[in-house]
């Protein structure tokens, strides 16, 4: 058999991971690895930081400097590392839960402040870890733990929050569209400044058995029919939109970094410059 | 046989995603429900098992021709 | 030594937290504290180093820890409510051994309570505010010179022992002027973080303890590849769910103190060569009650005064000597009685403990101590 490159950014000896059988998160790690690849990254220059939750377990497979840190503070963290030593790359993975509810506010922050960041959330519609509670993007009337009659809570769009919340890239893609997934992903470690993917993933065990999708397959293949490319998208009528969503960059833009803005800032305070 | 097939079986889950994604039927999910090769010979390699194996349980190379 | 200054405490905790290499503060406004944030907001991108500003205190405390992971020196600085929201990643901090200074400038409490005036009420918090077992190093300094010293201290303790440190200040000490004179930046003792002694090839690992029980764990970006997490992990880095692991990692961080424990223990005595009663008093109220004990001793009255620096670990031993000489322990506290009840664990029935507690957002007077010495001389014994 010939090597696989995506095999030797992994840690070896702690696989096979923990995820449930069909899991789609393995499928994005490895998409996030063959994209540091793809962006030549230097790896022992590169730092994997994670929240909590099913996502954020991946930290622990990837051979790099890794950091699994609390739930939903990986973005204060990733700032902290990435601020103080900015030759580091600097990608952050993430959950639905992690992310967009008790991370939420560093998450819009993060946003906001633009540091050189790449986040990827992977999005599974639940909380797994827990034994399959409702998120904040848990599509209404879909079932969970704590949503037996379904849920009522109006979800977050993640990357309309990203882009409200002026991050310089927002792309979305799923675990069925592998390379476009990993294409995502490279686009954004390429942007200097903060980025944001959503990787929508299935939760056969969590997620799919409770709303009549168990087969993973199956849920990918729900993927395949009703994700569609933004130019598409765009020309789709609203009435026939219905369960499908839109994939691709759909957002980018040069605003000053903002290490590069301090370094600035550094300048002023040492007499430099005025 | 257009390719060759290598299974990692302790890293395989039995998902079935490999199985769903064949266009060949070339494989199936064994009695122990993990995946196996069932029909090597139908393989075109096109990869889709090794792509979506959310568990990096499935490898497909091209077979070298001789030259 | 350098010029004579008119400093604030929050100023010369930023001043000796930037002498110590602090190279990063990340927070989030918060009376009484603030100014050490301002302070940092201008003196720091002037030596090179960052500040930030976070959108909230859990921010301003990940912030810092991902700087530390990155091989920088840190501090953040709260009061109260603050120090509360930060407690979750200070148990972090604690369990992925991360150097790391928080600085409380306490408030009345508990929840918003009253801003801006003294209190000594977070003097638990500080010891077991987050959960689970864990040790926590906590400093009080008493005037703004030794609020200087004692962030060095802070700093340097955090650097060498792998954990968080608490600088327990007070509104006092905090928003008090003083003329200070600060010593030369030579002349000041700072801690370089040790780094790994072995490479990857050589087996190393990040969790492994040195002789003193103290890991060393590679800075990131240095091509170590390490994991850091927040479960309990082995000497490899990664989580363990093993029962005997579990059991060595939360012993280690207990006694990587623990050892170090007599040099960890600042205080200071004043009379008690002859003294019958003794103060015990630190931070802020340490001032009114080293006041009050000279007063008594101009009227005859034997007391003598512990001044504490350090409140956790708890100086047991000092405790236990003196509760030994003395008929009477006197322990002013801006709280409803808290160190009072360590005081009394430590003195083990050897003599009277007597609280005197103060919560009405007023600081002591030297006149309300003095009358209680007084009063102790009709005590028991």
């Amino acid at each position: 058999m010939e090597d696989r490159i995506y095999e030797k950014y992994f840690r070896q000896h702690r696989l096979p991971h923990i995820w449930c059988p069909g899991c789609g998160n393995g499928i994005v790690m490895k998409a996030i690895v063959e994209a540091v690849e793809k962006q030549k990254l230097n790896r022992d220059n590169t730092v994997i930081v994670s929240g909590i939750g099913c996502s954020s377990r991946a930290s622990g497979y990837m051979d790099f400097d890794t950091l699994h840190t609390a739930h939903g503070r990986a973005i204060p963290f990733a700032t902290g590392i990435k601020l103080a030593n900015p030759k580091l790359n600097v990608i952050v993975i993430t959950g639905d839960g992690d992310c967009t509810a008790i991370g939420g506010n560093h998450f819009i922050h993060g946003a906001r402040r633009n540091v050189d960041l790449t986040v990827v959330l992977f999005n599974n519609s639940i909380y797994g870890m827990t034994g399959g509670q409702a998120s904040p993007m848990t599509p209404v009337h879909k079932k969970a733990t704590t949503a037996p009659y379904g849920s009522v809570d109006r979800p977050f769009d993640a990357c309309h929050l990203a882009e409200a919340a002026g991050a310089a890239y927002v792309a979305r893609s799923t675990a069925f569209h592998v390379q476009h997934l990993t294409d995502m992903i490279a686009g954004g470690i390429a942007r200097d400044g903060f980025s944001f993917i959503e990787a929508v993933v299935q939760c056969p065990t969590a997620y799919g058995r409770k709303n009549k999708m168990a087969d993973p397959a199956q849920m990918m293949m729900w993927m395949r029919d009703n994700a569609v490319m933004k130019a598409a998208w765009d020309k789709l009528p609203t009435d026939k939109r219905d369960e499908k969503f839109p994939i691709g960059v759909f957002y980018q833009h040069e605003f000053t970094e903002y290490g590069k803005a301090y370094n600035e800032v550094i300048e002023m305070a040492q007499g430099g410059k005025k | 046989m257009k390719a060759e097939i290598f299974l990692k079986s302790e890293r395989c889950k039995g998902c079935g995603i490999c199985v769903a994604f064949c266009p060949k039927k070339v494989l199936a999910i064994d009695a122990l429900g993990r995946c196996s090769i069932v029909n090597p010979d139908e393989c075109i390699a096109c990869g889709q098992c090794e792509l979506r194996c959310p568990d990096y349980a499935i490898f497909v190379d091209k077979k070298k021709v001789a030259k | 030594m350098t010029d004579m200054k008119l400093m604030q405490g929050n100023e010369a905790c930023a001043a000796g937290a930037i002498a110590a290499g602090v190279r990063f503060f990340g927070g989030y406004p918060i009376t009484p504290s603030t100014e050490i944030a301002e302070t940092m907001a201008k003196d720091l991108p002037a030596v090179g180093g960052h500040f930030i500003q976070m959108e909230d205190e859990i921010g301003g405390m990940g912030v810092v820890l991902g700087a530390a992971l990155a091989g920088q020196k840190v501090l953040t600085a709260t009061s109260g409510p603050g120090f509360s929201l930060k407690q979750e990643l200070i148990g972090y901090a604690a369990c992925a051994e991360i150097p790391v200074v928080i600085v409380d400038v306490q408030r009345v409490g508990p929840s918003t309570g009253q801003p801006t005036s003294p209190s000594q009420g977070d003097v638990m918090q500080a010891r077991w505010g987050t959960h689970g077992d864990h040790p926590m190093i906590v400093l009080s300094p008493w005037s703004v010179r030794e609020t200087f010293d004692a962030t060095v201290m802070a700093v340097n303790y955090a650097e060498r022992f792998r954990t968080p440190v608490i600088l327990l200040m007070d509104e006092i000490v905090g928003h008090l002027r003083e003329n200070v004179q600060l010593p030369e930046q030579e002349k000041i003792d700072v801690y370089t973080r040790r780094q790994p002694t072995k490479t990857r090839e050589q087996g190393y690992q990040p969790y492994k303890p040195e002789a003193d029980l103290v890991p060393n764990p590679a800075a990131f970006g240095t091509g170590y590849r390490i994991h850091v997490t927040g479960l309990v992990h082995d000497y490899t880095g990664f989580p363990s769910g093993s029962p005997a692991v579990t059991e060595e990692f939360i012993d280690r961080l207990h006694k990587k103190i623990a050892i170090a424990q007599d040099e960890i223990t600042h205080y200071d005595e004043f009379f008690m060569e002859d003294a019958e009663y003794a103060v015990v008093s630190y931070g802020g109220v340490a001032r009114t009650a080293y006041e009050a004990v000279q007063q008594a001793r101009r009227q005859g009255i034997k007391v003598g005064m512990v001044r504490l620096m350090t409140i956790w670990p708890f100086a047991d031993k000092v405790i236990e000597k003196i509760a030994g000489k003395v008929k009477s322990i006197l322990v002013p506290e801006l709280n409803y009685g808290q160190l009072v009840n360590e005081i009394k664990r430590a003195a083990n029935g050897q003599c009277e403990v007597k609280l005197l507690a103060k919560y009405n957002t007023e600081i002591f007077t030297p006149e309300e101590i003095l009358s209680e010495i007084e009063k102790l001389q009709g005590g028991s014994k």
